[in-house]
């Protein structure tokens, strides 16, 4: 059974990757003060990808997990994105 | 595997276990005594909701006031459809039969957590207990439809925010009741049972599982919003506040629409079941039919503003919703041709399980035509908030899930009980449940295409005749659901014992007694062949 | 019914993914409103968003990066037989989490103390972008600061259980999976930050 788990993820790794998130938070709050325009926002919301893939990857540990888990995360953000999109097809061309 | 009962052995309904009497039901973790527990409790808000439907079609057999109010009603079309949808036809064929049948059909001994099994039923009966307060309680019981539509559901003087923290807790219910099940379908399937080694009705499960995790908390956040709108005047969908009240109806028909999913997808797993076994043939196309119930969970999840077309969306918006709508039809096309096919050249044994599977075919095929024609765009303008929409409806979803569910009772009823019911009664409340059906829905097509709006207690001396012949049809109906229920619940003290496989299915609860025991299988078994393997 | 219970940890990881795409699901639907009224009042979300102290909101930010690398490091301790590390990273993530608590109070104290909440007559008058601005912050940072709160009650039982030895090195699933739980807590802040705070 897959009751005991072999794979043990070194501390170290999870300080590198919280480094990381920290400087890319710096770096979102830096960029975003900058007046960029409408490109602020779609900048923004790419660190916050970035972060996000880290966090499910690392921290949630789904690099190690099945394909099948990984699938379902996929298919859920997918369907988020879809739903706000369609729904903005109504907002946008009134 | 031992078909007859070892003396040691004992069923699940009479094993004894830490609690006695009614605590051995309600504090049970066991899938089929849960099962149970959710059929008594759906039952019964099916008798509710279908008196409010009979007491409504009366209030309409004439122009005017007949016997109540356009504020009592209002409140009766309200109530009505938050019985039948949330607390009936939502929780129906999953929580009674997927609870009973799941496990044992992938040969396993429970679902993958019990215990939040029986939590989901103890979520069902607060969420309705909630609902029933909002009747009594307050300012007078809601009135604005079982769709909560923004600005009037948090203006309205009505007691809304029970019935909306009822729906909300209904909710959850379901969302625990589909992770149960995928995880168990996941987790759980016997040695040897590849996915593809599955039989439908599971499959069925499965699409809906993902249904009702995914889209109920869209309602749930939905339904939160409302009651902030109510308590705390936050403007989200207030239009003197900046909020715009369509918004509101894209958030909730997002849950809404795949709802019916939820609704039709265990019907059709079930139809499958059906027709395979009076077939004695295995079903045509096993792959084509998972493959369509997967297209059309996963479609369904994007068709929701075709409830919304004269709302004033986008001409965008309306071209999309119209054509992911025809789209999703065709699944479920694949599945009539599908059941047909099954049928031909197989060695058909009438029995009243079958008659009932023909008969949802015939009432799904007229509801997804009428479907269609709401679909389109140029038709949905006249046809709107008529009665053709309350046909339509009542066709795909009574017609549909309702008719599939008395079949799958009438099938599994021996499974379940260990008994037969009489054939001739059965059959006799089939034919008169069915021409009751027609005749009170029926006239619907043309009333609406006439012009008769619905939700409105008065109507026009021209729709008269039509809204006659419809309200006795539900007498009709009602009498036909009568003799039904009366045959099932008065065989299962004076029917005949029942042999584990009366009607030669091929699935795995076949194989076990009847009822069953209380960890279903002796030894786990090990598959090596497909589910329907008749030859 | 007395099935001997046979451990599934990959069924309890699996049902509490599930259970976590119901939240993402939850807050998705907040972030369809959001993309609407944003869309819709670009201009006063703007100037709103300047309202908001970028300060405090990144500090929130790095408190909660920094307590989800404490509870995911405390995963690897107790597989490394660490029992007394483990409830220190928790003891850490917990006080993380209440040092977000208390700085989020602080935050909608001022906003209160100026009149601004849903509902205020002052509110309204600013105009109907304020309005749904505001409205979209509290309700969505309230619910997320709910699911806070959640999340540290949950990571306390778990505590408990470590310290009853009831989680060990080879059976502690529950830990994970109030790891995952905390994880989707800041993995939202991770998209609101941005949406309240940087669209300036």
């Amino acid at each position: 059974m897959e009751n005991v788990k072999n794979h043990i993820v070194p501390y170290r790794t999870f300080l590198y990757v919280l480094a990381l998130l920290i400087v890319l938070t710096l770096t979102s709050v830096t960029l975003t003060q900058i007046s960029l325009g409408t490109f602020t926002v779609t900048i923004a919301l790419l660190i916050a990808a970035i972060k996000s893939s880290f966090v499910l990857r690392i921290f949630m540990h789904l690099k190690f997990e099945s394909l099948m888990l990984k699938l379902m995360v996929l298919a859920v953000i997918l369907i988020i994105c879809l739903v706000i999109f369609i729904t903005l097809l109504d907002y946008l061309y009134r | 595997m031992s078909t007859q009962r070892t003396i040691e052995e004992s069923s699940y309904l009479e094993h004894k276990g830490r609690f006695k009497g009614i605590f051995s039901w309600i504090f049970s973790t066991d899938h089929k005594r849960i099962a149970l527990l959710y059929l008594f409790s759906i039952l019964t808000f099916f008798a509710v909701g279908a008196t409010l439907g009979l007491l409504m079609k009366f209030e309409l057999i004439a122009p005017g006031k007949t016997i109540m109010d356009a504020q009592t009603y209002n409140a009766f079309f309200t109530l009505h459809g938050i019985v039948m949808i949330f607390a009936v036809v939502i929780p129906g064929l999953p929580a009674v039969f997927g609870n009973f049948l799941l496990p044992i059909m992938i040969g396993a001994k429970d679902v993958a957590f019990p215990r939040l099994n029986l939590m989901s039923w103890y979520l069902y009966v607060i969420g309705v207990s909630l609902v029933l307060v909002s009747q009594f309680a307050g300012q007078g019981p809601p009135d604005t439809g079982w769709t909560f539509y923004a600005p009037y559901s948090f203006r309205t003087a009505g007691n809304m925010l029970p019935a909306v923290l009822g729906a909300f807790v209904l909710g959850f219910s379901s969302i625990l009741t589909g992770l149960n099940f995928l995880v168990t379908m996941h987790r759980m399937r016997a040695p040897g049972m590849t996915w593809l080694k599955m039989p439908l009705f599971p499959w069925t499960l499965y699409a809906t599982g993902w249904v009702q995790l995914l889209a109920t908390p869209v309602v749930g956040i939905t339904l939160l919003m409302v009651v902030a709108e109510r308590t705390l005047h936050i403007g989200f969908f207030d239009p003197t506040l900046g909020g715009d009240p369509i918004l509101y109806q894209h958030l909730f028909w997002t849950y809404s629409h795949p709802a019916v999913y939820i609704m039709i997808l265990p019907a059709m797993g079930a139809i499958s079941e059906i027709i395979t076994t009076f077939s004695h043939k295995t079903i045509f196309g096993y792959r084509f039919m998972v493959a369509s119930v997967l297209a059309i969970a996963f479609v369904g999840y994007f068709v929701w503003g075709h409830h919304m077309f004269t709302s004033g969306m986008s001409g965008t918006a309306l071209y999309t919703f119209s054509i992911l709508t025809f789209l999703v039809a065709i699944p479920s096309a694949v599945k009539v041709f599908n059941w047909i096919s099954t049928m031909h050249q197989g060695s058909i044994d009438l029995q009243t399980p079958f008659y009932w599977a023909m008969a949802f075919i015939f009432l799904f095929m007229v509801g997804g035509f009428s479907g269609l024609i709401l679909g389109s765009l140029a038709a949905n303008v006249h046809l709107h908030n008529t009665h053709f929409v309350v046909s339509h409806f009542h066709f795909i979803v009574f017609g549909g899930t309702g008719f599939a569910f008395f079949g799958a009772m009438h099938y599994w009823y021996p499974k379940i009980t260990g008994r037969m019911y009489d054939t001739r009664w059965a059959n006799i409340g089939l034919v008169l449940f069915f021409v009751g059906f027609v005749t009170l829905y029926g006239p619907m097509f043309l009333l609406g295409m006439n012009g008769m709006p619905r939700r409105y207690f008065d109507y026009d001396e021209v729709f008269h005749a039509g809204n006659i012949v419809s309200t006795m049809g539900s007498w009709v109906l009602y009498s036909g659901l009568a003799i039904i229920i009366i045959n099932l619940f008065s065989s299962l003290k004076s029917g005949p014992k029942a042999p584990a496989d009366p009607w030669g299915g091929k699935t795995l609860e076949w194989t076990i007694p009847s009822p069953p025991p209380v960890e279903n299988f002796d030894e786990t078994p090990v598959i090596t062949k497909g589910p329907y393997d008749y030859n | 019914m007395t099935t001997e219970t046979h451990r599934d940890d990959l069924a309890s990881k699996t049902g509490m993914w599930l259970f976590l795409f119901t939240e993402m699901l939850l807050f998705g639907g907040l972030f369809v409103v959001y993309s609407v009224y944003r869309y819709r009042n670009a201009e006063a979300f703007h100037l709103a968003a300047e309202e908001l102290s970028v300060f405090v909101g990144t500090i929130n930010t790095i408190i909660l990066l920094i307590s989800s690398a404490t509870i995911a490091m405390s995963i690897t301790a107790i597989q490394k037989h660490n029992k007394k590390l483990t409830l220190l990273l928790l003891g850490i993530t917990v006080l993380l989490g209440l040092a977000f608590l208390v700085n989020k109070y602080f935050e909608w104290g001022e906003h209160i103390r100026e009149h601004i909440y849903p509902g205020s007559p002052i509110l309204a008058s600013r105009g109907q972008g304020d309005v749904l601005f505001y409205g979209l912050y509290f309700f969505m940072t309230g619910l997320h600061a709910l699911h806070i709160i959640i999340g540290l009650v949950f990571i306390c039982v778990i505590g408990r259980l470590i310290i009853r030895d009831k989680i060990v090195h080879d059976n502690f699933v529950l830990l994970e999976n109030s790891g995952l739980y905390w994880h989707l807590v800041d993995l939202i802040w991770i998209f609101l930050f941005p949406l309240f705070y940087l669209i300036t």
